[in-house]
């Protein structure tokens, strides 16, 4: 590997740290489109030069942006992102019956094989396609047309499909996770969607155990192992080993299962690492101490890295798009902080140091190993 | 020429400067003003009206010769010095978060 480059997304604009394979020295590129927010950014990994951007705004709506050459100039893709045929209604805050509307992207996930093709996870939720580099989309709407869609209800940042996992090792399989949905699970390239979420409990719910209704925050996989999930749920951390037909609680021993980000070693699908966080409603670390917490056993057992992090008066939340793994050896752990710090380390989590730390509130960091 | 001064952020997006000077043939309404911009510069489709409903989005202003001309009718003729080219046509984000 010749080095990575971390692509952050922030309430202001979209930055590009690059450092080459010891991770130490590293440029901050930035801010691009300033002053929007930037809910993801992401590349190929068909090509790593082809970047893609969700960049939205109260004032102008959602754009779409694409670089072809690593992130040094962007053009604007297409923007046009229409539910195919009629929309129904979802669950609004109060139980109460609300309409299907399309307010941003949030999540954007290229496909493995192939350049041009990428999908898009929007809120209100339903799922996108382009085969053509984002300048046309087409919504697959088996998803959102899926029976249980009209109880689905927003969580706190709005009804968000927020989560793609594309199996690398069957190409017509994929999941997504909605809050507050849950997960669904497509063996059909999109088309068909059933509900993967059984061993789920939320008493957010009046049926606890119900499929449908979840607040799942985050799922991950590893690329070698892809019929095991790991899922950071609003509360309670899961690990699946069938393809996400059950789950199983893998809290553990954290001080706190709330959390928004979940990601797994790259080198070790056993190895996993979470950021607990207080409470959804304080949506700060615990103890003003930032701790990632990694289990090596694929969950249960759960040690705080702390070395490098602040462990006083840190009162930070780290979202659920914003914490990446490199594909290098020791492997990299990236996360972006709301108060605009990315932690960066280069010894599996073991170590922590701050590459930039006055950022805009991070919404979204990813890396792309460079050879 | 009708001027269209353009808040800075979506001078970026289009790659424009600051005024975009447009040729609109027949009745120079809101309408036909942001029908010339969004086809000669098609990044800003949905960025200042619905691209579907043609509906001005909820935090954009329009303004012109001193005047809040935001919710004037969209097929209404703009001002006569808007038209004639000695006024701009103001496209701004409202004030908003602080």
């Amino acid at each position: 590997m010749s080095g990575v480059r971390v692509l952050v997304g922030t309430r202001k604009g979209a930055f590009i740290l690059t450092s080459d394979a010891s991770r130490k020295s590293w440029k901050v590129e930035g801010p691009h489109f300033a002053g929007w927010e930037i809910y993801h950014v992401k590349g190929s990994p068909a090509d790593p030069d082809r970047l893609y951007a969700s960049q939205s705004s109260g004032w102008f709506g959602q754009v779409l942006q694409r670089s072809d050459d690593g992130g040094k100039t962007w053009q604007a893709a297409g923007n046009d992102f229409q539910y195919s045929g009629p929309t129904s209604t979802h669950q609004w805050y109060d139980g109460s019956p609300h309409p299907w509307e399309f307010k941003r992207v949030w999540h954007i996930e290229p496909s493995l094989n192939d350049p041009d093709k990428i999908y898009a996870g929007v809120e209100d939720a339903a799922l996108f396609e382009s085969t053509d580099a984002g300048q046309t989309w087409a919504e697959l709407p088996g998803l959102r047309t899926h029976e249980s869609a009209q109880e689905w209800a927003p969580g706190a940042g709005g009804l968000c499909l927020h989560t793609i996992v594309l199996d690398p090792k069957n190409r017509d399989r994929m999941y997504i996770a909605i809050s507050a949905a849950g997960v669904f699970r497509s063996d059909d390239a999109g088309k068909t969607w059933r509900p993967a979420n059984k061993g789920l409990r939320s008493n957010t719910m009046p049926d606890e155990d119900k499929e449908v209704g979840h607040c799942v925050h985050r799922i991950a996989m590893h690329p070698s192992r892809p019929n095991t999930l790991f899922m950071q749920k609003h509360w309670d951390v899961m690990r699946s080993d069938d393809a996400g037909d059950s789950w199983r609680e893998i809290s553990g021993n954290l001080p706190t299962d709330f959390g928004f980000v979940v990601d797994v070693n790259s080198n070790d699908p056993e190895t996993v690492y979470v950021v607990p966080i207080t409470s959804d409603s304080h949506h700060f670390v615990m103890e003003g101490k930032l701790r990632v917490y990694r289990s090596k056993t694929g969950g249960d057992d759960w040690e705080a890295l702390t070395k490098g992090l602040p462990q006083k008066d840190c009162y930070v939340n780290v979202l659920r798009d914003a914490m990446t793994v490199d594909e290098l050896d020791p492997c990299g752990i990236y996360f972006g902080t709301s108060g605009g710090q990315v932690y960066a380390s280069a010894d599996d989590g073991d170590s922590w140091n701050a590459i930039v730390r006055d950022l805009p509130a991070v919404l979204s960091v990813e890396v792309q190993s460079l050879k | 020429m009708i001027q269209v001064v353009l808040p800075r952020n979506l001078q970026i997006l289009a790659g424009t400067g600051r005024t975009v000077e447009l040729n609109v043939d027949g009745p120079v309404t809101q309408r036909a003003i942001l029908d010339v911009l969004e086809a000669e510069h098609p990044a800003l489709v949905g960025t200042i009206r619905d691209r579907i409903t043609k509906k001005r989005r909820p935090m954009i202003r329009f303004f012109a010769c001193e005047e809040d001309h935001s919710d004037d009718p969209p097929d209404e003729a703009v001002p006569e010095q808007v038209a004639s080219g000695k006024e701009p046509f103001l496209v701004l984000g409202a004030i908003a978060g602080g």
